[in-house]
């Protein structure tokens, strides 16, 4: 039978505030053990939390980014249950009231641009975390997490696939970072994605068992996990078996997911409103001055890079996957490089050592500047673009500008034409044999010539020069 | 030779510190003394904190010497509730659960009235985590009322009243989530005021229920009343549901006249079922503010007879949540007998709580359940409006509303121990305020034939602190009562 996917994710981040949600301690990731804690956020008698205001304006902008709207009034809510990690055994979260509500982002895969419902997106605190590696029967609780804001950004169920579902991940992410309201990142927790999969037959209105698959530590495990829950439950159906609705863990090093909870098992989380707090009010003014500090999001971002620069959605692409680096590509389009180009020495060489060296776009010593100053070099026939790779490595590694290496290594192209005349009639000299090869039909012959020429002016020679010189040296 | 100093208010004590006619030191010592003559049988104190009260008199004595301002409350000797945190000591509201727990940080109030100049002497029984109402769910000890020692303080804050009635502290610090202060401030013959929710900050009292809990003092006189409110009351940004209501100085409402003052008698509090010594002693009460001018009315409080069911599921629910922390995993009591998490969980719990405290759990736990949630704690808030509405219409006819604190006076050690709902009822009109959020005082009217005293309930509009401390001190002035002190002195 033809089966269609439905698909529906929950995110959790952490928001980057510089303070937890309910008292002063710091939200920083590698402190020590059990050093960013107070009585508040350990839960111990007496305390009472006070709402973080950062927190709030980040989750409004994230709400507002993904289309939400803007609750005027809305509250938090008392969510219990009895975990070590849980400093108060109760959770402060929102229940039927959350702060965001009904947003959307469009996501593209493969061309096709769709649009994914945001139902939801609410604050609540971050618990602590176990460990239970220390060895001797004994498990660790480190509280530097315990409060630390995050928001919870439910979809609806319109997600068709795991392509979709890692697109949706990447455009996600891609805006919260833009906001810079969360660092995002999957390792250190800081993004946490579940995914809700049951399956249809196709065009059925009624929604299949649902599994929720958790445990997923990359965008690319959450893709794949989906695949292998699809693949599962086609499989099931077709033996004729049930789905049954269940937690499902996805084992990344066998490739499969595993039930972990079942229904049955489900807690009874006893919600009420937080009697310690009072309502969340955010009115208009709040609303619309939180709005003005919204950056350009990255999908508008996308789509103006390609009308006012001409560059393909692919590239595009590439270049908005974070706003440092669209940033710096137009920057660099600001300081006199062609777009193209721009573009492509980011993308392409650029990229390749950033990722080389885990440097940040926004660190890196080559400046959006130094690099137009490159490629003007390159256009004025100064450096050819063979040369100006190692340039840049230089730049890279040193932070000089284009024109001192260039002119303290004697990088200048050759483009004078009787010296290169000179060059190419001592090549063809000392190479009878390819260029009789060349002259009886051989193609290739020609760009060993060129090479040779390349070799003999260490790589400065004019390409463009050289090879017409070289083929009316060839013709006589 | 020195004075029976302990005999004094907390004015008195405060102008004869600061006049130099006395030093803080000597009035702690006289307290210190009065406590170990008589609390061996009242068990008001839990903790007495001789070292730490001498040197903080030590500090105040310094600071008069110097001919710096020790404060509004410099060298006056306070009991403290142990439901607050203090940093000195134990924190434990009498709780098997928390024993020897010594809290990282002092209550807000706490802070407050160290820097008022109030000297801390220790910390005073309670009904187990303030739920109670004769202080006997204390895991700790029984408190006696020193009017009868046959017979219990009232509660939760059972402890703070009778060092109070018993002279073993000028002010007591108590919390009042459904009439723990006012009920056992009836009981022993002392003034106790719940204010406005939000009046004062609950940051450092150890939660029973978040929405009903508000901190008061129990002082022996309305002056002190008012000195105490002074220092207690005012924003907390600790604690977001204290109110930035401007604080006046209450010393400024003591004034003798009520003769612009209408008082409101709820029709569904003096019933049939209101009789004995308490009902003519409270209508002695309103017949004496009337001869001073003030206006009497009827009023109606028509959901009064829901009041003790949305009580029992609002604070049950709360204090399922807030009383889940105490687990085992952090601190405070840890059961030896555990194999796993859950084990840890269950033991230590049924384990360190006390019968009520389980049965309040339980109850909560219940009432917040899926499937139950609408039936009995979303109903519960609907009806709680309905209370609060109840209130804001009589009001709207009246400025004070008198009521008796508590149906009897004290009853017998044990008498109603093994049965929980009779317990309830001793707080059938202290209950509404909480669920209402108004102030509430009640300050003593006479004595029963047996020699008990009564309380006067005196409620107000919504931060109209004011009005009722007028009242309650108009009363004062003209009650011509021989209360006398209690047998114990």
């Amino acid at each position: 039978m033809e089966y269609e996917a439905v698909i529906g994710m929950e995110v959790h981040v952490e928001l980057n505030t510089a303070s937890k949600m309910f008292c002063s301690c710091s939200t920083r990731f590698h402190a020590p053990p059990n050093t960013n804690v107070c009585p508040i956020c350990l839960g111990m008698p007496g305390v009472l939390p006070v709402m973080n205001k950062r927190a709030v304006e980040f989750a409004v902008a994230a709400g507002l980014a993904l289309n939400c709207t803007i609750a005027r009034w809305s509250k938090m809510d008392r969510k219990n249950y009895f975990y070590p990690d849980l400093a108060k055994n109760y959770q402060i979260s929102q229940y039927d009231l959350p702060l965001c509500h009904d947003g959307c982002i469009q996501i593209t895969v493969n061309g096709e641009t769709k649009r994914i419902g945001i139902t939801r997106a609410h604050l609540e605190e971050d618990t602590a975390r176990n460990t239970h590696t220390l060895g001797g029967g004994v498990s660790g609780i480190d509280f530097n997490r315990s409060g630390v804001p995050l928001l919870e950004i439910v979809t609806e169920p319109d997600i068709s696939s795991a392509d979709e579902a890692f697109a949706y991940l990447t455009q996600l992410k891609r805006i919260l970072q833009y906001l810079e309201v969360s660092d995002c990142n999957m390792e250190e927790g800081s993004l946490r994605a579940e995914a809700n999969v049951s399956i249809r037959p196709a065009g059925a209105k009624e929604f299949g068992v649902k599994t929720e698959v958790k445990n997923v530590a990359s965008f690319s495990g959450v893709q794949k996990a989906i695949e292998f829950e699809i693949a599962r439950q086609r499989q099931l159906l077709d033996e004729g078996g049930t789905i049954l609705q269940e937690t499902r863990g996805w084992d990344a090093d066998r490739g499969i997911t595993v039930s972990q909870r079942s229904k049955e098992s489900a807690h009874d989380y006893r919600y009420f409103p937080e009697p310690d707090l009072v309502p969340l009010a955010v009115d208009e003014a709040w609303e619309a001055k939180i709005r003005e500090t919204l950056p350009e999001l990255p999908r508008a971002r996308w789509t103006r890079l390609q009308e006012e620069y001409g560059l393909s959605a692919y590239d595009a692409d590439v270049l908005t996957a974070s706003r440092g680096m669209a940033d710096y590509f137009e920057i660099t389009v600001k300081a006199g490089a062609a777009a193209k180009p721009a573009a492509n020495w980011i993308m392409g060489d650029l990229q390749a050592l950033l990722v080389k060296t885990g440097v940040a776009i926004e660190t890196c010593k080559v400046s959006s500047g130094e690099l137009a100053a490159m490629i003007r070099l390159i256009d004025d026939g100064t450096i050819s673009g063979k040369i100006a790779k190692d340039v840049l490595l230089e730049m890279f590694e040193t932070g000089k500008s284009a024109k001192s290496i260039v002119e303290a290594r004697g990088l200048v192209q050759i483009s004078d034409e009787n010296e290169l005349t000179k060059v190419v009639a001592s090549v063809v000299a000392a190479n009878p044999g390819p260029v009789d090869d060349f002259r009886n039909g051989k193609e290739k012959a020609l760009g060993f010539l060129v090479g040779q020429v390349m070799k003999a002016t260490k790589g400065k020679a004019n390409p463009k020069l050289v090879n017409d010189i070289l083929m009316k040296a060839l013709e006589r | 030779m020195s004075r029976e100093w302990y005999r004094l208010t907390a004015h008195e004590l405060r102008d004869a510190v600061r006049s130099g006619e006395t030093t803080a030191a000597e009035v702690t010592q006289s307290f210190l003394n009065r406590i170990k003559a008589v609390d061996g049988k009242v068990q008001a104190y839990t903790d007495v904190w001789e070292d730490h009260a001498l040197r903080q008199a030590e500090k105040v004595d310094a600071k008069l010497k110097r001919g710096e301002d020790a404060g509004p409350l410099a060298g006056v000797p306070v009991g403290v509730k142990d439901v607050f945190c203090t940093k000195v000591g134990t924190t434990t509201c009498c709780s098997k659960i928390l024993k020897g727990y010594r809290s990282p940080f002092d209550a807000t109030i706490i802070e407050k009235l160290d820097a008022a100049g109030g000297i801390f002497l220790g910390k005073l029984n309670m009904d187990e985590f303030a739920m109670g109402s004769s202080t006997e769910n204390s895991a700790v000890q029984i408190t006696h009322n020193p009017w009868n020692l046959a017979c219990v303080p009232g509660g939760s804050s059972g402890g703070s009243a009778a060092a109070i009635a018993a002279d073993e502290c000028a002010i007591a610090l108590g919390s009042d989530t459904g009439g723990s202060i006012r009920q056992p401030a009836a009981c022993c013959g002392c003034v106790g005021l719940k204010p406005t929710y939000g009046r004062v900050s609950r940051y450092g009292l150890v939660a029973f229920a978040s929405s009903l809990d508000q901190v008061g003092p129990f002082t022996k006189d309305m002056k002190d009343m008012a000195l105490a409110l002074n220092v207690l009351c005012g924003l907390d940004p600790r604690d977001s549901t204290s109110s930035d209501t401007p604080v006046p100085d209450f010393t400024r409402a003591l004034r003798d006249d009520v003769s612009d003052i209408t008082v409101g008698l709820p029709k569904e509090y003096f019933t049939d079922a209101l009789g004995g010594d308490v009902r003519t002693r409270v209508e002695a009460a309103v017949n004496v503010l009337k001869g001073l001018g003030a206006k009497v009315i009827d009023v109606s409080l028509p959901h009064t007879d829901y009041a003790i069911a949305v009580y029992y599921i609002i604070c049950t629910a709360e204090a399922s949540a807030n009383l889940a922390r105490f687990d085992g995993v952090r601190y405070g009591y840890r059961s030896p007998n555990v194999t796993d998490v859950r084990d840890m969980y269950v033991n230590s719990k049924t384990e360190a709580f006390g019968p009520e405290v389980r049965r309040r759990i339980m109850l909560g736990t219940y009432v917040l359940s899926s499937g139950y949630y609408d039936a009995y704690y979303l109903k519960a808030q609907k009806v709680r409006t309905l209370i609060r509405q109840d209130f804001q219409k009589a009001f709207e006819k009246c400025d004070v509303i008198l009521t008796p604190t508590s149906p009897t006076p004290a009853f017998k050690l044990g008498e109603k121990t093994a049965d929980p709902l009779e317990m309830y009822l001793s707080d059938i009109y202290t209950i509404s305020v909480n669920l209402a959020s108004i102030p509430g005082m009640s300050m003593p009217c006479g004595l029963t034939e047996s020699g008990l005293p009564v309380g006067l309930q005196i409620l107000g509009k919504p931060f109209d602190e004011e009005t009722v401390l007028r009242v309650g001190y108009t009363y004062e002035q003209h009650r011509n009562l021989e209360m006398g002190v209690p047998p114990i002195a």
